[in-house]
């Protein structure tokens, strides 16, 4: 059984037609090849699927597709702008705040969500915000670091 | 022996040494980066493997055919479609699919490739496997019991790299020897003896294993993959599968962490069957579950530690036993357990010692390399016992060791000469950034551990190009694997060049296009790789200026190259461009300039007598570091908390410090999760219970502490620019410098790891 679902992906309408059963994860990466979202492990555990629905961030492994149906979705690909990076992208490469790169994505989403809702977030709230997000390369340091760069600034 | 340039020229370096952000940064950060999962092709199918639930079992007959029968299956396989071989990095014991036996729960019986993953499974549960269940062996003190069933029964058959000292479930006993430790055990004022034992972890890396193969009509096998070692799959495949090295095609895609786990052989050889025979590309891809139950964690062990020392708290003799856990098949482990041993002496001078190092076969899983290779295990054994030593003779822990510390010139365990030793500048930096010695609040405590590695290991080549526009790529069989070699190995060739970044570009890690290199791992990418690539740049600079003396009418030695711009040195206005040397050696005379360079590291012959049964030969680079913590118990529950870190590591030149700095501050946090919870868990059955990212908890941000990394530049004479390695040592110090808090911190000594809540309040308890 296919079902129609209908939603914003990176400011663009998409129109899918499929089994609605299947993960907001699984069509964007399979049906919409965008690949940028990172499966780490389909349970709700690592976080490196996040993207923003309205603005907030969830497991995409974890929404089911028809659950998106007129919701706004932000994934990675959706940060650049006319092939300029994000300023939390830039900070990421800037600080060191990248090493194999695979929790990035996930990380730079809820990065994102933490600078929206609070342009000047602690360390601590930093920590507390990126908390879903597991990194098995940095430390998480040189990432709140990088992520306390644009706090207060323009993002 | 090694072929060296100069350790550091005079004059400064302009690339090396600077914080070059990561060349793969902006696409990784945008989600460009291509991993393996990422990767689609037309008619691909997907594979899956039938794995074993007994943990010890004939396997009586296997039967596919009802498989082969469902809608949408292509191809289903077991060991019997495929050649009666096995493969292995020092023992060849390990079979593509098991052949006669299982040897563990998750052992792979059967591999199938469908249009899709639902149809695979569905498939997986059609395969018709007969066994008969043998008795399991699940700890090393009931494997080494001559009484034991054997996980392998005819080891003596296999092909093995190295002279193993093997017997019963034994694979290998590897063992040390200097002087007369009983005599010397004899003169100590004191001698102890304590006991250790360590847990299984996993790597974790957060983009499992997989592959993408593909099998042409002319016999061309090509496999995209996540993997620590292009070349060295090429060579497990050909071993496994009987295609020769030249028709393998290996690409390593951006590799989402590896920490060793991604050495060996996961995916890349079963896929690569499947493909065979289906005639289409087939996508293997590791479920997190599978990744935690069949992929090569880092080895259990016990560990008995024995000291003598005298009054003044000179350590003048030790004996190690260590048994490490190595599961249904060796994989790294004989190397793991030698390596291990060797670093037991830690970075102090012991004139006397005896190591004796056990692999030991078990029914779990195969365990194999993870960042430190033997050496987080001996580390927490030695570090802890050096802490409980001290404080029986009544030393303070950072005296006693300075007391001990090795120096520049001395040898190592097997006699290597170690010409940078940066221990003692990375023990006393640490110590004064930690404040070591003031004054803590209750529950609160500060340790210390010290360790050494390796970074010099093996072989490896690398060639640079010199483009018509006076641009230059390298290529290098290294792959990143987030470790940042692509950036660091250009910072090394723009160097040699005289070329700024922006000039540079890497190609890495395809088999078809880049030289030889055994393997990221060993810590050994910026010195062996970053000395193959240095050399190679430095044959590619020859070449430009033995050009460019022809037309400035000078010899080359007069020459040099500043910022793109070769010109005669002291009259810079005569000069060339770059630009023009690689035009005219594309278009005019000469030809294209191709600098190439291998390099291996060898020399040091170990005396029989005293190493024995160890499958390496010599090693170099030898990296040194120091790890401070301070932590706070919750006396309530037993939990932990790191609030604060320091670490000093002794790289030698830092190639890139931001880099370090990341080495360090990850492989710290990594050590942490070792530390304090991570452990894979088996129920007596020997199936793994905690196969979840929940259940199988690793450090999250907020389990992170602020860690001060602190860089120690003792040049090494034969690292490219005086650099060595720090991927693996961030790691080893960390677990015994948290349980040497602990235990100023509650009084309680744990020698168990992991020291998580349960186990430390129940101590805490007691007291
Ligand atoms: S893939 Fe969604 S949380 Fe891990
Ligand atoms: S950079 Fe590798 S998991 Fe975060």
């Amino acid at each position: 059984m296919k079902a129609t679902v209908c939603f914003s992906l990176n400011g663009e309408k998409q129109v899918v037609e499929v089994d609605p059963s299947r993960t907001l994860l699984d069509v964007i990466r399979t049906d919409l090849s965008l690949t940028g979202t990172k499966k780490g492990c389909g349970d709700g555990d690592c976080g490196g699927c996040t993207v923003l629905i309205d603005g907030v961030p969830y497991n995409s492994c974890l929404v089911l597709i028809a659950k998106v149906e007129g919701k706004e979705v932000t994934t990675i690909e959706g940060l650049e702008k006319n092939g300029q990076m994000h300023p939390i992208q830039e900070a990421f490469v800037n600080h060191g705040a990248i090493q194999c790169g695979f929790c990035t994505p996930g990380m730079i989403m809820s990065a994102k969500y933490i600078l929206d809702k609070n342009p000047k977030p602690t360390e601590n709230e930093i920590r507390q915000g990126i908390s879903g997000n597991l990194c098995r390369c940095t430390g998480y340091q040189k990432i709140v670091e990088a992520i306390g760069t644009l706090a207060g600034k323009e993002v | 022996m090694e072929i060296v340039l100069d350790a550091v020229e005079k004059g400064a370096l302009s690339v090396v040494g600077k914080r070059v952000p990561r060349v793969d940064g902006a696409e990784k950060a945008t989600g460009q980066a291509i991993y393996v999962d990422d990767i689609s092709l037309p008619k691909m199918l997907y594979g899956k493997v039938l794995r074993s639930p007994l943990a010890h079992a004939r396997i009586k007959n296997v039967d596919v055919s009802r498989a082969l029968c469902l809608p949408g299956v292509k191809v289903a396989i077991s060991a019997q479609d495929l050649p009666d071989t096995c493969y292995g990095p020092f023992i060849f014991d390990t079979p593509v699919l098991a052949r006669g036996k299982v040897l563990y729960v998750g052992d792979a019986v059967a591999a199938v490739a469908a249009v899709d993953e639902a149809t695979a499974l569905e498939a997986l549960a059609l395969i018709d496997v007969e066994y008969e269940e043998l008795p399991p062996v699940f700890d090393t003190d009931f494997a080494m019991d001559p009484e034991a069933p054997l996980v392998h029964e005819n080891q003596e058959a296999y092909i093995k790299t190295f002279q193993a000292v093997q017997k019963g479930n034994i694979c290998s006993h590897t063992t040390f020897i200097e002087g007369d430790v009983e005599a010397a055990f004899n003169q100590s004022d004191y001698v102890y003896e304590d006991s250790f034992t360590t847990q299984m972890v996993q790597q974790t890396p957060i983009e499992t294993n997989g592959t993408v193969a593909d099998y042409d009509i002319s016999g061309r096998l090509t496999i995209w993959t996540c993997t620590q070692a292009p070349h060295l799959m090429q060579i497990r495949i050909c071993d496994g599968l009987h295609i020769p090295i030249n028709k393998i095609r290996v690409v390593g895609l951006r590799t989402g962490g590896g920490f060793g786990g991604k050495v060996e052989p996961k995916t890349q050889i079963i896929a690569a069957a499947l493909a065979q025979r289906a005639g289409k590309p087939v996508k293997l891809v590791l479920t997190r579950k599978e990744e935690f139950t069949v992929t090569s964690p880092r080895h259990s062990s016990k560990i008995t530690v024995k000291t003598g020392v005298s009054k003044e708290g000179k350590i003048l003799a030790r004996t190690v036993k260590a048994v490490f856990d190595t599961g249904a098949y060796a994989d790294d482990g004989p190397g793991i357990t030698g390596f291990g041993g060797m670093m037991s002496l830690g970075p102090y001078k012991i004139p006397s010692y005896r190591i004796d190092g056990y692999c030991v076969y078990t029914n779990k899983m195969g365990a194999g390399a993870f960042r430190g290779f033997g050496n987080p295990q001996c580390a927490f054994a030695t570090e802890s016992h050096m802490d409980m030593v001290a404080e029986r003779i009544g030393i303070d822990p950072v005296e006693f060791r300075l007391k001990n510390v090795l120096q520049n010139g001395d040898l190592s365990v097997g006699g290597i000469p170690m010409p940078s030793v940066g221990v003692k500048e990375c023990l006393e930096k640490t110590a004064k950034a930690a404040g070591w010695g003031k004054f803590l609040g209750k529950n609160r405590g500060m340790g210390v551990a010290c360790l050494q590695h390796i970074s010099g290991v093996l072989s490896s080549s690398a060639i640079v190009r010199i483009h018509g526009d006076g641009t230059a790529t390298v290529f290098t069989g290294a792959i990143d694997i987030g470790q940042g070699s692509d950036t660091t190995l250009s910072q090394i060739a723009a160097e040699e060049l005289g070329l700024p970044m922006e000039a540079m570009s890497i190609v890495a890690a395809d088999t078809a296009s880049t030289p030889y290199n055994w393997a990221v791992t060993a810590s050994r990418i910026t010195r062996t790789n970053g000395n193959a690539v240095r050399l190679a740049a430095a044959d590619a600079k020859r070449q430009i200026l033995e050009l460019a003396a022809r037309f400035l009418e000078v010899s080359s030695e007069e020459l040099e190259i500043v910022e793109g711009q070769i010109t005669v040195k002291g009259s810079p206005e005569r000069a060339m461009k770059m630009h023009d040397i690689g035009g005219i050696s594309h278009w005019a005379t000469r030809g294209p300039i191709i600098g190439s360079a291998s390099v291996m590291v060898e020399g040091h012959k170990y005396d029989p007598e005293k190493v024995i049964g160890f499958p390496f030969g010599t090693m170099a680079g030898f990296v040194f570091g120091s790890h401070i913590v301070e932590v706070e118990v919750d006396e309530a529950t037993g939990r932990v908390q790191v609030v604060n870190a320091v670490a000093a590591h002794d790289v030698g030149k830092a190639v890139n410090p931001t880099g370090v700095e990341g080495q360090i501050q990850g492989g710290l946090v990594q050590g942490l999760g070792y530390a304090l919870f991570e452990e894979i868990i088996y129920d007596e059955k020997g199936k793994v219970i905690n196969d979840t990212m929940l259940d199988y908890k690793i450090p999250t941000a907020l389990d992170a502490p602020n860690i001060t990394p602190l860089i120690v530049e003792e040049t090494d004479p034969g690292g490219p620019f005086g650099a060595k390695g720090v991927g693996e040592p961030t790691l080893v110090g960390t677990a015994p410098a948290i349980a040497n808090a602990v235990k100023k911190a509650t009084g309680v000594r744990i020698m168990d790891l992991p020291l998580n809540m349960e186990k430390l309040w129940r101590e805490m308890k007691k007291r």
